[in-house]
């Protein structure tokens, strides 16, 4: 049992990766194609619903999507006070992608993997053994990085388009530490070019992270479930799922928020 | 942890999403719910304004009202003492005549009297020359007497 365990858990957390070797230019397809289809999900309901959009007699559909675009705009109006076309779409796409992502958690974890391995097995004469499907994209850490350094980029393009590219150099050597005489500018520089720089590479990591973290301990404890005997494991798994709801949910909305407040902070001068 | 081109992958789709996110969702649907919003907006202030009219119409109404019942009062008081005046004209007018009609009618009887009494004194003078004469046939000349029995005629 203790090596099937292990294998069990292992194989649950190894990514159908494009290349045996791996290595830089290999894709976990799994994960991205997942994010990729429920990006399209995403994008095609709301289009949808926005096309059709009724101003009177709202569908259930509409009122549904009007209540999570209300939500998000109010959040952004809140915190971010300065113009902007692009933060409103980014904050939106952020919360439902990520919620969507995170959802793949409440399927059960061995129902993706399976009919991978049925599919893989018959149709393409795969050793099921070797056929890996990780159906959560957000418990993989290039999707959570591939979000956060886009967030990175954005915050960089909001911080030159509000100061300048000369403005936001400057502040990257002049704060937060500030001296009276040039002398003293000059040897405050490196220090705050040093703090700035973790300033603004620990905004990335930790939305990166802190997603990737949840997930991927939530994956593995579905897991971890899925090897106790069959009889028992909705002792722990209507918990952990019902809990597991607030999680998703959650992480989806930390990331847009803090989103948004980081990008606040671009705009702002300090 | 191992990072590889699914990151870069992950950066395009996200990339390609923001943009028709931006492009085809947030603004037909916030446009759209501004509008539902104004649209309400506008529907409470014009039933604002029509609760507002229709005070001034029930306003306006009850003073109309009012006037009319004082004025029909008034048409009703002007009437009755009208009416008033027409019976009172007419209890005099009807004094007055029958106030004439007595006094004509007593006139009337008085020159019947009058006359009745004249008629009378000249059958009366008639009688008693009549008789005078055939007392004093002989004695009295008519033509020589004639003063004297006009005297006694209207002593009658």
């Amino acid at each position: 049992m203790a090596s099937n365990a292990t294998d069990y858990i292992k194989h649950h957390l190894t990514f159908w990766n494009s290349s045996h070797e791996g290595g830089f230019s290999s894709l976990h397809v799994d994960s991205f194609s997942v994010s990729l289809i429920l990006g399209f999900l995403f994008a095609g309901v709301f289009a949808y619903v926005a096309r059709n959009a009724k101003l009177e007699n709202p569908g259930k559909l509409q009122l549904f999507v009007e209540s999570i675009v209300e939500m998000v705009d109010t959040q952004v109006k809140e915190i971010f006070h300065a113009k902007s076309a692009v933060i409103a779409p980014l904050a939106l796409t952020i919360f439902c992608w990520v919620f969507l992502m995170n959802a793949m958690d409440m399927l059960p974890v061995d129902l993706i993997p399976m009919a991978a391995q049925w599919i893989g097995f018959t149709f393409f004469g795969a050793d099921p053994h070797h056929v890996y499907f990780r159906v959560v994209p957000s418990a993989d850490v290039n999707v959570t990085f591939g979000l956060s350094i886009s967030v990175l980029i954005c915050i960089i393009g909001f911080s030159i388009s509000a100061k300048g590219l000369g403005g936001w150099i400057k502040e990257l050597f002049t704060a937060p530490f500030h001296a009276s005489g040039p002398v003293g500018t000059i040897l405050l520089a490196p220090a705050n070019f040093a703090l700035q720089m973790v300033e603004l590479l620990a905004k990335p990591i930790s939305l990166s992270l802190r997603l990737f973290g949840n997930m991927y301990s939530g994956e593995l404890i579905f897991i971890l479930i899925a090897l106790l005997p069959w009889a028992a494991q909705w002792l722990l798994g209507a918990p952990w799922a019902i809990f597991h709801i607030l999680v998703i949910t959650l992480q989806a909305f930390v990331f847009m928020m803090l989103t948004i407040v980081y990008l606040s902070l671009a705009v702002e001068k300090h | 942890m191992e990072f590889n081109v699914t990151l870069l992958g992950q950066a395009i789709t996200f990339a390609i999403l923001v943009w028709f996110t931006m492009k085809f969702v947030w603004p037909p649907l916030t446009n759209m719910m501004e509008e539902r919003a104004k649209r309400i907006a506008d529907g409470l202030a014009a039933a604002e304004r029509g609760k507002q009219d229709l005070e001034a119409a029930e306003k306006r109404v009850a003073d109309e009202l009012r006037q009319a019942k004082q004025q029909a009062t008034e048409l009703i008081l002007a009437a009755e003492k009208r009416a008033n005046q027409i019976v009172e004209e007419a209890k005099d007018a009807a004094r007055t005549e029958g106030a004439k009609l007595v006094t004509e009618a007593k006139s009337q009887i008085d020159q019947e009297v009058l006359r009745a009494k004249e008629a009378l004194r000249e059958q009366v003078a008639g009688l008693a020359v009549a008789g005078a004469e055939k007392i004093l046939r002989k004695e009295i000349d008519a033509a020589k007497h004639a003063d004297l029995l006009a005297s006694i005629k209207a002593e009658f």
